[in-house]
């Protein structure tokens, strides 16, 4: 019986890192700046997370082959309390490695995180509620119009409650769909109408929850022209599922005349690109 | 604090079939009511797991008993997303609160505490009823909100109470998930199907349960430190005493958090307060305060929410898994016939894990909005807490080096628990770092995770545990055949439903999906999705040998003797199953520590507890030697 356990064991730890050594189910290629410090984090990661799992395995599987009860009479096991140099041995060395891993893996972060986005970035206030995204744009004068969340009128396809009586909303777009420059940095001003939603790219390694009743600014650099597929990861009721949109990379001359477009204008040339661009080849 | 308290808590044995056996105030009886609890809420939570895996391996496909028992939530027997998300809700709920919650602590815990500390019941045995039957009431409670969504008419007498009390969604409850996440959980009805009348009762349900494990801990805390037998110093007791006693600390200051979280949450659906629910928001077509159907709230935090959730809920993490561990240790030992490697490193894990396990909740809060800045310290403390699960696993191995394994199903089923609490617990070192959440939060990498370590690991101690007490509890053995079967395919379907599961979350597909036909990055993965769902079927399957073997073996069994195990620890000393208080009117005395085998010279290869005339080399037993 202890040989078939270890033989398990083995086989099963054998098939269990198979499988993402395969590499046919792995992290998309990533388009964001931040990406490849964190897919690096990631492997060094996933490679001591991987030697491990299989040492523990490994080594449990082999005191289960080796030390089965024989039977023999008077045959006993050796009598041991442990060993204090062996705790103190294994517990520095766990500490060192967890920790020194915990340490690195705060420098993404840290550049995501701690800081503003930088000066010239690009900036789209993104609302979310049920079901459905919403982008407001700032238009040609990079300024955004004033919002109330009493005038929103989801009959009317004010969404956002942008308040037209402001100058500086004249200009301003709202979409259903996300357009940001490629090779720039992009500030999102994440808002929600109702529940919690999250804001999430697989290929931009990011995400980010959108909170009711907070602005949460983030911000990121996408390096590669393209469309994504964008996705609610916090459940936010019946149709979470279904609350998709798409994420458009695109060249910035292209971005900037899309910007200078009037609202009408504006989504119907959003509509042409999200057309024009196909997604990541699977 | 080693003084006994001979004849304090001497209670006769009551005679009648209802004070025996259900408003009994015998700890053993309470700990099998509690067992029978899980095995019954279990069924349910995995019966809900299989729905969901039907749902999601072959969408649109209509399964025609669902249409009879759910016709809203399943016209034409295909579930809605709805249906769906309840299920999520549910499962999740029951299976943490109702099983990993109850059986470990509530059950073995209750039954075998106070046998293994010597005493004769708990300390306060009517307050240890009670606990059980709010226990129970917490669980009526939240059935009732499979009824209350489920079907129309009782929907509609809800519907009376108030806007946020209508139910009638046609689901198999509330839709929120267990984490119960404000304010969609907080708005009542007008934020659509799932939040009205079963969200009411799933709150009221937990803040049952609360005060139900509150009272336990309570009673834990004081019987062990106050009802150990002469002789039973705190370094003599089983290393799962030690587990259910930090588990029940951890109760003891996790769950008020928790009761005072639900009350307020109660307070925003019902009375009109915003604890949880800001100002200005729009939900379904209507402004906040425009409408009688949303009053007017101002003011609340939805992350606040998380903050008295998760204060709870990482510390209920080791609530759920620590008495596994406990019960892993004491039959590695016992069947590797060798003392526990370390035992005095194994305590201070548990108590490492207990204490590190208080300050580490915002791990699950890195993306919610959190300072970045304290999402780095509630990283680095997360990356800490792996070192004593680190120890502990190490501790294992070595207990079985040079041992002399007996593989019976216990024996196997706690080797399982090390497996797996290892494949599940590794993957923290990705899940709690803080730029490597950003692509796995969420996503399935994190259902994979939780489910081995706290879930199936947490389950396979149980296991464990039932194989090997089942003789003292019953004076019968359980079939070791049907228990072997049992072993290697669960062992293996689990590792098969839950590792694809990670190579899924790193793809990116997202929790909570009632289905993943809508996006072409996830498309990919449907022969995975297939795959997991095909083991599910047939782990879940292999569950009802347990069952059947749990009930047959309690009449037809083979019967065991008082010590079937040739084991050490005082619940070995008095009979199968033990008389009304525990040890027949003469408690036992201590000498030795808990895991004397292989004693040089003595004359069998362990040393009980009580043994005298055995010399023991080391007392306690610490010094290190080989």
């Amino acid at each position: 019986m202890g040989r078939v356990l270890a033989v398990i064991i083995w086989i099963v730890t054998l098939l269990s890192v198979l499988l993402f050594l395969v590499g046919k189910w792995w992290l998309p290629e990533a388009i964001s700046n931040h990406a490849p410090a964190l897919d690096r984090q990631f492997m060094i990661t996933i490679i001591v997370v991987g030697i491990s799992f299989t040492a523990a395995q490994i080594g449990l599987g082999w005191m289960v082959w080796k030390y089965r009860d024989t039977g023999k009479a008077g045959d006993r096991a050796v009598y041991s309390h442990g060993s204090n140099k062996l705790e103190m041995l294994w517990t520095v060395i766990t500490a060192f490695i967890f920790i020194v891993l915990g340490v690195m893996g705060q420098s993404v972060w840290a550049s995501l995180r701690l800081n503003d986005a930088p000066p010239g970035s690009y900036t789209v206030e993104v609302v979310a509620q049920q079901f459905q995204w919403n982008f407001h744009y700032a238009g040609a004068d990079g300024k955004f119009g004033k919002t109330d969340p009493s005038l929103i009128d989801d009959g009317t396809l004010n969404f956002i409650g942008l308040d037209s009586s402001d100058t500086a909303s004249a200009d301003d777009s709202v979409t259903a769909a996300l357009a940001i420059p490629v090779n720039r940095p992009v500030e999102l001003r994440l808002r929600s109408k109702d529940v919690i939603h999250n804001f999430w790219v697989p290929q931009l390694r990011f995400k980010q929850d959108l909170v009711p009743g907070m602005e949460i600014k983030v911000h990121f650099t996408a390096n590669r022209v393209g469309k994504y597929e964008l996705a609610c990861a916090e459940l936010c009721g019946q149709l979470h599922f279904k609350m998709k949109s798409y994420m458009l990379v695109l060249p910035e001359d292209e971005l900037t005349a899309l910007q200078a477009l009037p609202q009408e204008q504006f989504q119907a040339r959003m509509g042409e690109l999200l057309a024009k661009y196909p997604l990541p080849p699977k | 604090m080693s003084e006994t308290h001979e004849g304090v808590h001497r209670h006769p044995a009551p005679t009648g079939f209802i004070r025996k056996y259900i408003f009994s105030i015998d700890h053993k009886v309470i700990g099998i009511q509690y067992i029978m609890l899980a095995l019954a809420a279990v069924i349910v939570g995995m019966l809900m797991s299989l729905l969901m895996r039907l749902n999601l391996s072959w969408p649109g496909t209509s399964w025609p008993i669902l249409e009879t028992l759910f016709p809203t939530g399943a016209p034409g027997g295909v579930m809605n997303p709805e249906f769906y998300l309840s299920l999520v809700t549910m499962h999740g709920t029951i299976m943490v609160f109702f099983v990993l919650t109850t059986a470990p602590q509530g059950g073995f815990g209750n039954y075998f505490l106070p046998i293994q500390i010597g005493a004769e019941d708990m300390a306060f045995p009517y307050l240890n009823m009670l606990s059980f039957w709010v226990t129970l009431v917490g669980f009526i409670v939240i059935l009732l909100a499979i009824v209350v969504e489920g079907n129309a008419t009782v929907g509609e007498w809800f519907a009376a109470l108030g806007p946020s009390f209508a139910g009638g969604s046609g689901t198999v409850g509330p839709i929120g998930g267990w984490t119960g996440y404000a304010p969609l959980s907080a708005l009542g009805k007008i934020a659509g199907p799932g939040q009205g009348a079963g969200m009411n009762l799933w709150v009221i349900s937990i803040a049952i349960f609360c005060v139900g494990s509150l009272l336990g801990a309570l009673n834990f805390i004081t019987t062990l430190l106050n009802m150990r037998t002469k002789g039973m110093t705190l370094m003599r007791m089983p290393l799962t005493c030690w587990a259910w006693f930090t588990t029940a600390v951890l109760a003891l200051l996790s769950f008020p958090v928790l009761l005072g979280g639900g009350i307020l949450l109660l307070l925003d659906r019902i009375a009109g307060t915003s604890f949880f629910i800001p100002g200005g928001l729009y939900v379904s077509g209507l402004l906040s305060g425009s409408n009688p159907n949303f009053p007017l709230h101002t003011g609340g935090s939805p992350i606040l929410w998380q903050h008295l959730f998760w204060f709870f809920g990482h510390p209920e993490v080791y609530i759920a898994i620590l008495p596994g561990m406990g019960a892993t240790s004491h039959i590695l030992a016992t069947f590797a016939r060798k003392p526990v490697f370390g035992y005095r490193a194994m305590v201070f894990a548990i108590f490492a894990i207990g204490l590190l396990g208080f300050f580490v909740w915002g791990h699950h809060m890195f993306i919610s909005g959190l300072s970045p800045y304290s999402a780095i310290a509630f990283s680095v403390l997360t990356l800490s807490i792996g070192v004593p699960s680190a120890v502990k696993t190490f501790n294992w191995i070595g207990t079985l080096w040079g041992g002399r394994i007996r593989f019976t199903t216990a024996m196997l089923f706690a080797i399982g628990f090390v497996s797996l609490f290892v494949a599940g617990g590794i993957t923290g070192l990705i899940l709690g770092q803080t730029s490597l959440d950003l692509p796995m939060h969420d996503t399935y990498i994190v259902t994979a995770h939780f489910h081995l370590v706290m879930g199936v690991a947490s389950i396979f101690g149980m296991f464990a545990a039932t194989y090997f007490w089942f003789p003292k509890m019953f004076g019968r053995y359980m079939n070791e055949s049907i228990g072997r079967i049992h072993f290697w395919i669960t062992f293996i379907g689990v590792y098969a439903i839950f590792v694809p599961m990670h190579v899924m979350g790193l793809q990116g597909m997202p929790r909570r999906y009632s289905q993943f036909t809508e996006y072409e990055f996830l498309a990919s993965l449907h022969p995975l999705v297939l795959f997991v769902s095909i083991s599910a079927i047939v782990t879940i399957a292999v569950q009802f040998l347990f069952y059947f073997n749990v009930f047959w073996s309690m009449f037809k069994g083979q019967k065991a003797g008082d010590n079937p195990w040739e084991a050490t620890t005082l619940e070995w000393n008095t009979s199968s199953p033990p008389p009304h208080d525990n040890f027949a009117g003469v408690l036992p005395v201590v000498h030795h520590g808990p895991y004397e085998f292989a004693v040089p010279g003595a004359p069998r290869d362990f040393v009980m507890q009580t043994d005298v005339d055995v010399e023991v080399p080391s007392g306690n037993g610490h010094n290190g030697k080989h």
